[in-house]
Formats: structure tokens, sequence, C-alpha cells
């Protein structure tokens, strides 16, 4: 353009009318007021004092009546196995999840102590900074070897291991097929993970698929979309707030006539349903390599704390650098993974436990029915059922008062049961008093 | 815009400090390469008190009743142009590699997706991993190492070789003895397998076992957890308090409960992550001020009160602020008796998280609040974990009765999630009781004192060295600037070729040109170990070129007795003059 002085009128016209008038332009923009839709605000700096000065928040927490059951916990003394010390009282224990009895097995406490002896009891710091002890990596390996996959992960909290699975793969314009009855640790799962999330109606398998269909004629509309569009069922092996079990084969048929991934919750189902204790999979004769992700906490059959998530390295893997729960938070204690790899152990040398235990549940729940007034819910061979009332007042807060007072009943008489907590207002579905 | 855990800027806009303030308020001009030294006084070893600058509540330098020393020097221009060079010349090789892969002419050990799979979208995007699969898979030894013994002072690391350039790792068998370790996080030494500590846990896992098996709600509730509680709430000097079985947890089930929508929530740049899903799951607005900086903090206050609600300008159910006690990846501290200031003025509430501050800073090992000689009763809501300084695992959250019995039955960790293992509540018991000093012993206060030499000593050795270092001159984390991605992985390695086992981290846990190599001084350290760790520094940093620092501070002539002088302690009773506060 206007490279040397004495070529400056080598320009044709037009040339420089137009860069004169963008200089000009330019200058003019420059000068003129700015201001953010924000901050237009006509208000003078007194007005603003003011408003700050009326503004009253709201109580940081709302006032809580006094005699709320939820201040008053039951306290427990002692160890919280089959006999438990409740508020002073010794009853027998049908309120804990301690399905295959492990919670005061010696064996179990005697390798814990073992492990405390060597590492001490924390590990002051994450898996990726020195949190990585060789007794995690013997607990990932021998849970994929029992579950009969190639990899699996530990997370150090039962809750967050599915709440941050879920988020490493669905993402926002993702979407997920989710029971109606699934709990609160996949409801915030999914809400941390900010995808369309679709409601089937329980155990309905003519409902899933009939949102499956829709989807799929949303997809020929927009194509382009649909091949970047991830699709998740999610679902649970034994329900938690219903106690019945999903329908694992037809669950698989529809995941390969409409190509979505199954990610299967087994908190309650591990070390009880199958054969060997390896689950809805087992119990089903399903192939576990048709289920994409695996993941269940260590809570309730293997008496320890934590969960895991096992499946092929093609899925896990990618958790060990994008679940929050694994990344960002310290390791499990490693006196509470010897714990479970012990409790391993003896679910492998002793598979008769499985039979004993489903027979025990057969024969509680056969004996359960026979009570007039309440009905129990759930499966025959679930470890844990709701009993619900027969009659329904129609009112939740009195139908909790009436089963808090069974549950007083029974706790006179020696025997522990617990009423089913839920948060009322968190909770999508609330599942109905029991 | 929710807050993310990268900076976007590598500028770092601290608020304008008091001594080159001018009336209308303009922070000092930048000087390429030199410091920007925010501190409130001239000279650090000072405690004397300017006289109040009354412009604004929030730079009233008398809310300290100390020197508050934080030091972010500018990365050095030419080390910048490198550095994104360096990453440039990576990218470049990264999708070299993925053609060659992509064409088969590179053997590809990426796990594959089954073939009855095929035709299924895609379970992760092919630039999803780019930055995973070519530049951090080339240093991928440095980070995941397994170590097989206590992580105390001195560990042992299990050996693992990769044939494969890191894509797989075998164990050779080996195991590497005594590596001195800088990266655990066990500011108090109580990480041991010996001693009362464990003994206690021995006893109380003898007594209830290793699980729990139902939520604290239902029958999980422990006569240990009533202790617990207790014992935590008469130690940090609230009301009450209550304790949870995951730090992370403690902080995402907990903010949703407190705010929802309607809310507002002002939350700290380089908040812990934690802290911003507990943000995003609660439903509420966030807005996002620039670090540890006061002005941006009270700027977003008005503008909140005055503008209200977005669209509607309802006004706001309430305010939360988020701030950290000691941030991990800069080492900085809070300023929270400014904080305290803004948040009575503005009438918001806090949170304070005190996952590294608990039981390292204060000369109680009260956390920031005790470091600061303020009130707890300030604070409405302190959260802390019991990972760091306690040896243990877990959260809490303590504060007045009404919060925590609120919590109690609307905290999504009471009513869904197993409650504490037993021998992990004693732990926390028996350390607690030592740092309190009730056991009967003077242990708590030997190692609350030892840390707090470790630091001072750490730090002012690796300054005169010629390193940058981040952070406030208190706080036990320390992060040292490497920049360079290649440096990353060649720092890591040489340390423990010199059997010391340190920290490194990268984007995206740092901004991509800021990575850094992170110190967590540890009571458990010896003068000798850290002596030992500076040697290996110094050449490391040495061979390395890692000496940036511009800003060369004297040595500090030892007295004649060669032991530190008492001046370098900073652990010191509060002054019993209360800071004002307008």
């Amino acid at each position: 353009r206007l490279h040397c002085d004495n070529q400056w009128c080598w320009a044709p016209a037009y040339h420089l009318v137009l860069e004169g008038i963008l200089i000009l332009w330019i200058i003019r923009l420059l000068f003129s007021k700015t201001y953010k839709l924000q901050e237009r605000s006509d208000l003078t700096e007194k007005e603003k004092e003011d408003l700050i000065e009326e503004w009253q928040p709201e109580p940081l927490v709302p006032l809580m009546s006094k005699d709320h059951p939820s201040l008053n916990y039951d306290i427990v003394t002692g160890p919280p196995s089959h006999k438990i010390i409740v508020n002073g009282k010794e009853c027998i224990n049908f309120a804990s999840f301690n399905f295959l009895g492990f919670l005061d097995n010696e064996r179990v406490k005697q390798k814990a102590l073992t492990s405390l002896r060597r590492y001490g009891v924390g590990t002051c710091g994450p898996r990726g900074f020195y949190g990585t002890f060789d007794v995690h990596l013997e607990l990932e390996d021998r849970l994929a070897k029992f579950m009969k996959t190639e990899e699996a992960i530990i997370y150090s909290y039962g809750f967050a291991t599915i709440a941050s699975a879920i988020p490493a793969y669905s993402k926002r314009g993702d979407i997920v097929f989710v029971d109606e009855a699934a709990c609160f640790s996949i409801q915030k799962g999914l809400q941390a993970s900010r995808s369309f999330i679709k409601y089937f109606k329980h155990n309905d398998m003519e409902d899933l698929e009939r949102l499956l269909k829709e989807q799929e004629i949303e997809d020929q509309r927009n194509p382009r979309k649909a091949r970047v569009t991830r699709r998740f069922i999610v679902v649970e092996g034994l329900y938690i707030n219903t106690a019945d079990v999903c329908p694992l084969p037809d669950l698989v048929k529809l995941k390969y006539k409409y190509k979505v991934r199954i990610f299967l919750e087994e908190s309650m189902s591990f070390g009880v349903l199958g054969e060997h204790g390896r689950g809805v999979t087992e119990h089903f004769g399903v192939n576990i390599d048709d289920i994409d992700l695996i993941s269940a906490n260590m809570e309730n059959a293997v008496a320890s704390i934590g969960g895991f998530c096992c499946g092929r390295s093609f899925v896990i893997d990618h958790q060990r650098l994008s679940g929050q729960g694994y990344c960002f938070s310290a390791s499990l204690p490693p006196m509470l993974a010897a714990a479970a790899i012990e409790a391993l152990n003896i679910m492998e040398e002793d598979p008769e436990i499985f039979t004993i235990l489903r027979e025990k549940c057969k024969h509680v729940h056969k004996a359960l029915q026979e009570i007039p007034g309440v009905k129990v819910v759930g499966e025959a061979y679930a470890p844990a059922l709701h009993l619900q009332l027969e009659r329904s007042s129609g009112s939740r807060d009195t139908d909790v008062r009436m089963l808090r007072s069974i549950v007083d009943y029974c706790l006179e008489r020696q025997i522990a049961l617990t009423l089913a907590r839920y948060l009322d207002k968190e909770e999508r579905f609330l599942p109905p008093p029991s | 815009m929710p807050p993310s855990m990268t900076k976007s800027s590598a500028n770092k806009q601290i608020n304008g400090d008091v001594c080159h303030r001018t009336s209308n308020g303009k922070t000092s001009s930048r000087r390429n390469g030199f410091v920007k030294n925010h501190c409130l006084f001239q000279q650090p070893q000072q405690k004397s008190r300017r006289p109040s600058e009354n412009d604004h509540v929030v730079r009233n330098a008398s809310l300290y009743n100390k020197a508050f020393v934080e030091q972010f020097e500018e990365t050095p221009l030419l080390v910048a142009v490198l550095t994104y060079v360096g990453y440039g010349i990576l990218t470049i090789f990264g999708y070299l590699r993925d053609f060659l892969r992509h064409w088969g002419m590179e053997k590809c050990h990426v796990a594959r997706e089954r073939e009855e799979q095929k035709d299924f979208v895609p379970l992760y995007q092919d630039f999803e991993n780019f930055y995973t699969r070519n530049l951090y898979m080339r240093i991928r030894d440095n980070w995941n190492r397994p170590i097989c013994s206590v992580p105390g002072a001195k560990m042992d690391l299990l050996e693992r070789a990769s044939k494969d350039y890191n894509w797989t790792f075998q164990h050779t068998g080996k195991v590497v003895k005594d590596v001195i370790n800088m990266g655990s996080y066990n500011y108090l030494g109580f990480a041991e397998n010996t001693g009362r500590c464990a003994d206690a846990a021995t006893e109380s896992t003898h007594e209830y076992g290793v699980g729990v098996g139902s939520t604290r709600y239902e029958m999980g509730n422990l006569d240990l957890h009533e202790d617990l509680e207790q014992l935590v709430a008469r130690f940090l000097g609230v009301e009450s308090s209550m304790a949870f079985g995951m730090g992370f947890a403690t902080n995402s089930m907990n903010i949703p409960a407190l705010a929802g929508k309607g809310c507002l929530i002002l939350s700290d740049e380089l908040n812990h992550a934690s802290l911003v899903l507990g943000a995003r799951l609660s439903g509420s607005i966030i807005r996002v001020f620039k670090h540890n900086n006061m002005v941006s903090l009270e700027k977003l206050l008005r503008d909140a009160i005055v503008h209200g609600q977005p669209r509607t300008r309802r006004p706001w159910k309430k305010i939360l602020i988020l701030v950290e006690g000691i941030y991990s990846m800069e080492g900085s501290i809070v300023r929270l008796p400014e904080v305290i200031a803004l948040k009575e003025r503005y009438k918001a509430f806090l949170y304070l998280d005190e996952a590294h501050s608990i039981g390292a800073l204060g000369p109680r090992g009260g956390g920031v609040v005790d470091y600061f000689g303020l009130d707890p009763k300030d604070v409405d809501i302190m959260m802390g974990t019991f990972t760091k300084s306690f040896g243990a695992a877990g959260g809490y959250i303590g504060g007045k009765r009404e919060l925590i019995d609120y919590l109690r039955s609307h905290s999504h960790s009471a009513i869904y999630a197993t409650s504490m293992s037993p021998p992990v509540s004693q732990q926390i018991i028996t350390s607690m009781k030592i740092i309190m000093g009730e056991d009967g012993t003077t242990l708590g206060g030997v190692r609350l004192r030892q840390l707090s030499e470790n630091t001072t000593y750490f730090r002012r050795k690796l300054r005169e060295m010629g390193f940058i270092i981040y952070g406030n001159d208190d706080s036990p984390v320390v992060p040292m600037m490497l920049y360079m991605p290649a440096k990353i992985g060649a720092f890591g390695r040489e340390m423990l070729k010199r059997n010391i086992g340190t920290v490194v981290v990268g984007f995206p846990a740092t901004p991509i040109i800021e990575s850094r190599a992170r110190f967590c001084v540890s009571a458990a350290h010896t003068r000798d170990i850290l002596d030992t760790a500076l040697e290996a520094i110094s050449e490391v940093g040495d061979v390395l070129q890692l000496k940036y620092s511009r800003h060369q501070r004297r040595p500090h002539l030892p007295s004649s007795l060669g032991s530190w002088s008492s001046e370098e302690s900073l652990l010191q009773e509060p002054n019993h003059v209360k800071p004002s506060v307008m």
C-alpha cells in the first residue's frame, strides 16, 4: 500500500478513500463510550450503598424442630455385626448390609491388622502422587480375575464410585436411559454429567424400547449429530429401592439392536447372586463382555469400605485420568484394601456361602409373607427386603410414623430393623416409605 | 460460567499491594521479570504495622497481625517462548504419530473397542485424548509410582520398567529402598505404623472390625463417631461438627445441601475439583473471582447485591463464598482477615476448605483461622479433611449447632453413604489428641514447631539457590517452577535416580506453560533429610538449568552456633493486640 513516501500517489484513488474512511471509523470506535450490558445501571453510588444496606439474605440453614428424627441417630456401641448393641440394647442385626457376615470375621481382621502394622492407616495422597500401594494393585488384579474381566479400578468411597464413573464417559449432549428406581448415587452421577436423561418405568422393557425407538426416529432426522451422540443405559443388578432384579438378557438384546452401551451397578448383587457370587451376569448366564462397565461398592457383601469398577481395559483405563473421585481424592487406606482381598479369598474358597445365603433369604421371605398388614417388596433371594404398609393412610408422614413405631416395637423385642431413609426433596422418584 | 481447573491466562492479578498504592487505587506498574512483591510491609522481618489506609475496607493492613508475604514471580519471557515452542513441536509430532498409527505404519498400543461393538458410536472422541496419547504417555512414569511401605519421610518404591515407552509397565520385582518422600501429604508425620496411633487403631479393629455396613442415619452411627465429632468441634473451637467418610465427597455432597436455586456462589479461580463439583451440583449461579484477589471479590459482591439475579432482578437468597485455606498448586494462603471483613460487610456466608491447612498452619495446628489469630465463629462453615495432617481418611464440617443439625438430616452423605471405618476414626481421635496435647506428652507441639521450622528453612534455601518458588512463605506446600514440558519428565526421573521421590504437575492441573514440581514439607523430615534433598535439587537444577529466578536473595548468615535462630520459626503466639476491623 503506502510503502514509500514518493510512491504513495501510485495507489488508486478509491483505495485511498476507502482506507481513509476505515481509519476514521476506527478512531471513532476507539473514542466512543463502551459499557458492558450488565453494568448499564444509572444508579448513583448512594443508591448502590442503600441497596447493599437493605439487602438481607436468608439464614444459612432453615430452623429445624428439636424433635426431628434425624437429630437423634440410633447409637451403636460395639461392633456392628450380627449381635448389635443399639441404644444400649442387644439386638439381632437385621439392619446392616452384612450379607456374607464378614464384618466380624477373624481372618479379615487379622489381615487388616497385618496391613496396619506394615503401612499405617492413611495413604496421605491421591493415586497419582505416591498413594498407590501394592495392596491396591493386588486388589484391582484380584477383582478383575474374580469377575473375569480385563481390568478393575478402585475408589475409596462407595458412593463416589458410580457417581464418578458416569460423568467420565457421558458428557453434555449424550443420552442416558435410566431406570426410575435408580439409587441416589446414580442420580448424582447423572446430574454431574449434564447429559440428557430419559427415565423409563421400573423394569419395564417395553417402555425402554419405546424410548429407544423414539430416539432412533430422532437420529434419522439428524444423522450427523447422531453419529457423535453416545448412548447409555444405566441399571442396577439388584435395586436397593425395590429389591428386585433387572432383566439383563432382554437388556443385552436391546443393546445390540439399538447400539447403546450398558452400565451395570451391582452394589447389592455383588457377592450375592450367581453361583460364585459374581453378580447378576452369572445369575443370568450373560457373557460379561457384553456389559460395558460393572460398578459395585465393597461396603455390602465384602464388608470393607470403597468401591470398584470393572470391565474391559478399553473402558476402565479412561477413568484413571478422568474419574474425579479417583484422580482428585486420596486412595483407599491399605488396611481396608487388605480386608477386601481377604474377603475375596474367602469368597473364592467357599462358594457354598452364596447358596446358604440364598436359602436363608428364601426362608425369611416366605415367613414374612404371612404377616398381615405389611407386604414384602423384593425378590425371594434378595438379602435386603422392604416391608411396606399394605394400606397406606394417604399421608407420607403418618405412614412413616407408623413404620417407625413398628421399628421401635421390634427394637424392644431385640430385633434391629431400620426405616429406609431418603432425602424427600432431592429424590427424583421418591419410593414409598418402608 | 462454571469455573474450571485451569486458568485461562498466565497473568496473575494479585490485588493491589498496599505498599505501592496510589490515590486512585491502581496497581504498581509491571516490570517484566521482576518480582511482584505483595508484602504488606517493606521488610518482611519487621513486624511493625503501617498506618491504616482507609480507602477501602479490604486493603486495611491492620487486619493482619503478622507479615503476609506471597510471591509469584513473573515467567521470564525467553522461558515462556521456549515453552510454547516445545509444546508446538510436541503437537506436531503428536499429529505425525497419530497419522502413522491411523495408517498402520506404527504399532498401536491403545486398547481397542470390541469387534461386536465396532459400529457403536465411539466412546471417546479422538481429539479428547490427543494430549493423553501424545504428551502424557511420554512422561507417564513420573506418576502412579507404587510404594510398598509407610508413606513417611522415607519410603520404598516398587521398581517398574517399560519396554514400549510407557504404554505398559512391568514390575521388575526389585524394591528401591529409602527413597526420600517429598510428595506425600504427611505434614505432621502421622503416617506411621508404630506408636500410639497405630496401637489405638489396632485396638479398635479388634473391637469393632473393619467395615460398618450401613449409613449414619440407619444403623451405622457408632459411639466412636459421636466421640470423634465432639473432639473435632473442640479442636476447631466451634459448637458442633460432623464427620464424613471421604474428603472429596464432603464437598460434593454438602454444598448442594447449603446452596440451591436462587443462590449465588462466589468461588476462587483455583478451587479444587471437589468444590467445583459441589457448586455445580447445587444448581446455583457460580461466579469466579481472581485468585486471592479481594478487589475482584468485592466487585462481584457489590454487583451481585445491587443488580440481583440475572434477568429477573430478584434479590439473591444467599451468597456463599468458597475459598480454600492453602491452595495446593500455588502454595498460597487465603487472605482470611480481608475475606471475613468483606463477608461481614456484605452479609455473605463463608465456606472455608482447609484440606491442606488444618494441622499444618497455626501455633496450635488449628489451620488458617489459628494462623491469623481470628475467631472461628467468624467463619460460617469450616470444612477440612483428615487425610493430610492426621494420617487417616475422611472429611469434616464444623460450625454452629443449627448448621450441623441441618446437615445431619439433609446431607447426602448421612443418608446414602456408608459411615467412616472404625480404625480410621480411632486414628483421627488419637492423632488429634496428640496435636492438642491432651495425651499428656508434648509430641504435638514438637511436631508443629518442627513443621514450621522445616518449611521456613526449605523455602529459604530454595530461594537462595535461585529457583522460582511460588506461594506464601509459611505454607508447607512448595511449588517450584519448571515451565518446559521436557523438564517435567527429566526432573522427576533425575530426582528418582538420586533416590528422592518428587511430584511433578503439568497441564491440565496447571496452566499450560506453568508446569511445576511440588514439594510437601513434613514434620517427619529431619534436617539431614532436607539437606540431602536440597543438595540433589540443586544438582538437578544445574543440570536442567532450572534456576530461573532473577531475584537473588542474600543468603541468611548463620548464627555463630550454626543452628537456626529463633526468628526463623514463625510459630508464635498470636499478638495480644487484636487487629482492628473497620
